[in-house]
């Protein structure tokens, strides 16, 4: 067994064992976890593959980033457990069914005549100086340009939308503008008035008399 | 070297395939012992550095000079007890630290400190640094989650908010770099500023690309203080709001390695800003051999700017940080993004 064979297997059981468990673990920020550490199995899959702009994207964008909100989200959660669990039955045969459904597509891809490993040939070997990004790069922004600027497109009206659906003015928001709190000088905040350190007091002729009675 | 690595890897030695796990476990701990050692003495430099600013003396008991203060200091930290909060979750509150330390040390392995000393020359070096920085985000996280503590949760979420934040601003920097350096490979990166009318002149440092990037330089090294949570962006852990953030009930090792953490990231992105934007190991003037010893120095340089930022700036509001990461970085590095690109088009571009 070649060692890339090794690793492959290693990173595979355990890419399968923690997708297994973001399904089953009880606690939604186990599952959160599990899920990164599918996301970086399947980098490690693809490193293997020889596609490390697509591994590396993959931790970067997904571990690095998408997880990280879902795992504020999930974070702050109030989670009932016995809440979460009920109505299993109900939804056991929905969910049975998207399973067998994804089980046979898998099934189709790997099993079919024109996705097996017959109609796939491994990729001719590559020079050691052979840069995957710059390949990348070079289709992205010339044969594939159109869909490229097309995807950025949708990308960008899902963005705008999102912030004007989140974003309320609310009127008891307290705000200041910040150029005019850089702008603040200290002439205009305190005033420092010059007087001596002590002043005379003369006494007054009643205290002093007062004074004298009681002594 | 090339002889012992020969030999190494030599049918009657180790062989090929097992040799070359030995080889890169050595060169492995060739560059970790010095990092670990650098990032203990960083912590004396610290408390010197700040005491000399202002007016004290810092450590001076243990050792000549306060010498062997964070020797004391890590034999303290070792034999304490690491208490688990009884409301905790206790795995991923072991598992926090670990994963706070794990990117951080790992990243070095594409970071090459002079000419040919790397642990693997990747050819996707730039892109591996990023993809590794920002899982570092998680050790914080957990930590905060696991802990079961409403300071430590507050820590969590503001440390991945700034983070993430400013990766934003620091990933665009990077483009700029690559995009002029046209190579992905830190060593490549670091060639490339080894041309220019000002290299043949002998005047190196301003064939660098911190002067033509002088704008994302700037950026690029303040939100790398704001990405290690250093003052003046330290509310992650901020002691005057929320005590000490993520890693508030942490003791003993368990803490320790989140202070280590902090300082290998520190140093990381001091020898990041020094190989990307200054030249790294080359030489600033034509007269002078390049070499391992500019690398340090560079690296010690930005180190000392991360303390002197410390002891002077007070700490930041957090709408602040948001403001200057989102409304000020990330536009300045966006249009840097383009103005760059123009240049290279134009008949002005220096990088033909």
């Amino acid at each position: 067994m070649a060692f890339t064979t090794f690793i492959f297997y290693v990173l595979a059981v355990v890419l399968v064992f923690s997708a297994l468990r973001v399904v089953t673990a009880r606690n939604p920020v186990h599952a959160v976890l599990f899920l990164v550490l599918a996301f970086f199995n399947a980098g490690g899959i693809w490193l293997l593959l020889s596609a490390e702009f697509l591994a590396v994207t993959l931790v970067m964008v997904y571990v690095g980033a998408v997880m990280v909100l879902f795992l504020f989200v999930v974070m702050m959660l109030d989670i009932d457990f016995a809440r979460l669990r009920e109505g299993f039955w109900k939804y056991l045969p929905v969910g049975a069914f998207v399973g067998l459904l994804l089980a046979v597509e898998m099934g189709l891809v790997l099993g079919g005549k024109y996705f097996g490993l017959a109609a796939m040939p491994a990729p001719a070997p590559t020079a050691a100086d052979f840069s995957n990004t710059r390949e990348i790069g070079r289709v992205l922004y010339t044969e594939y340009a159109w869909p490229f600027e097309l995807a950025s497109l949708v990308l960008l009206v899902a963005m705008i939308a999102a912030v004007s659906l989140t974003l309320r003015k609310r009127r008891t928001d307290k705000w200041v503008r910040p150029e005019t709190q850089v702008a603040v000088r200290h002439e205009a905040r305190i005033e420092l008035v010059k007087m001596a350190a002590e002043k005379e007091v003369e006494p007054e002729p009643e205290a002093a008399a007062d004074d004298a009675a009681k002594a | 070297m090339d002889a012992f690595r020969d030999w190494l890897l030599s049918e009657n030695v180790l062989g090929a395939a097992f040799g070359l796990v030995v080889w890169d476990l050595l060169k492995i701990i060739v560059l970790l012992v010095p990092l670990l050692v650098c990032v203990a003495y960083m912590t004396y430099a610290e408390r010197k550095i700040i005491g000399f600013m202002q007016v004290r003396l810092g450590p001076n008991r243990t050792g000549p000079l306060g010498l062997l203060q964070p020797i004391a200091d890590a034999f303290k930290l070792m034999f304490k007890e690491v208490v688990i909060p009884s409301g905790a979750n206790k795995g991923l509150y072991v598992l926090g630290p670990i994963l706070a330390l794990g990117p951080s040390l790992a990243a070095w392995a594409v970071v090459p400190v002079a000419d040919g000393w790397v642990v693997s020359n990747a050819n996707a070096g730039l892109l591996f640094l990023l993809a590794i920085t920002s899982i570092e985000v998680y050790g914080v996280i957990i930590a905060g989650w696991a802990t079961n503590s409403k300071y430590a949760f507050l820590g969590a979420m503001r440390a991945s908010a700034q983070m993430i934040s400013y990766e934003v601003a620091l990933g665009f920097a990077l483009i700029c770099v690559l995009m002029v350096s046209q190579s992905l490979n830190l060593t490549d990166i670091v060639m490339s500023q080894n041309t220019g009318r000002f290299h043949d002149m002998g005047l190196g440092f301003l064939s660098w690309n911190w002067l033509p990037l002088l704008p994302l330089f700037v950026v690029y090294f303040i939100s790398g203080v704001a990405e290690t949570n250093r003052a003046p962006f330290d509310v992650v852990e901020g002691e005057s709001e929320i005590v000490a953030g993520h890693m508030v009930e942490y003791s003993g090792m368990a803490f320790a390695l989140f202070f280590l953490a902090e300082y290998a990231n520190m140093i990381l992105v001091s020898a990041l800003t020094s190989l990307l934007f200054l030249g790294g190991w080359l030489s600033p003037v034509g007269f002078l051999p390049d070499g391992f010893h500019w690398m340090a120095l560079k690296t010690a340089f930005f180190l000392f700017m991360f303390l002197w930022i410390r002891a002077t700036f007070p700490r930041f509001r957090y709408d602040q940080i948001m403001r200057l990461g989102w409304k000020v970085f990330v536009p300045i590095t966006l249009v840097w993004v383009i103005v760059v690109a123009v240049w290279m088009m134009s008949p002005l571009s220096i990088w033909k």
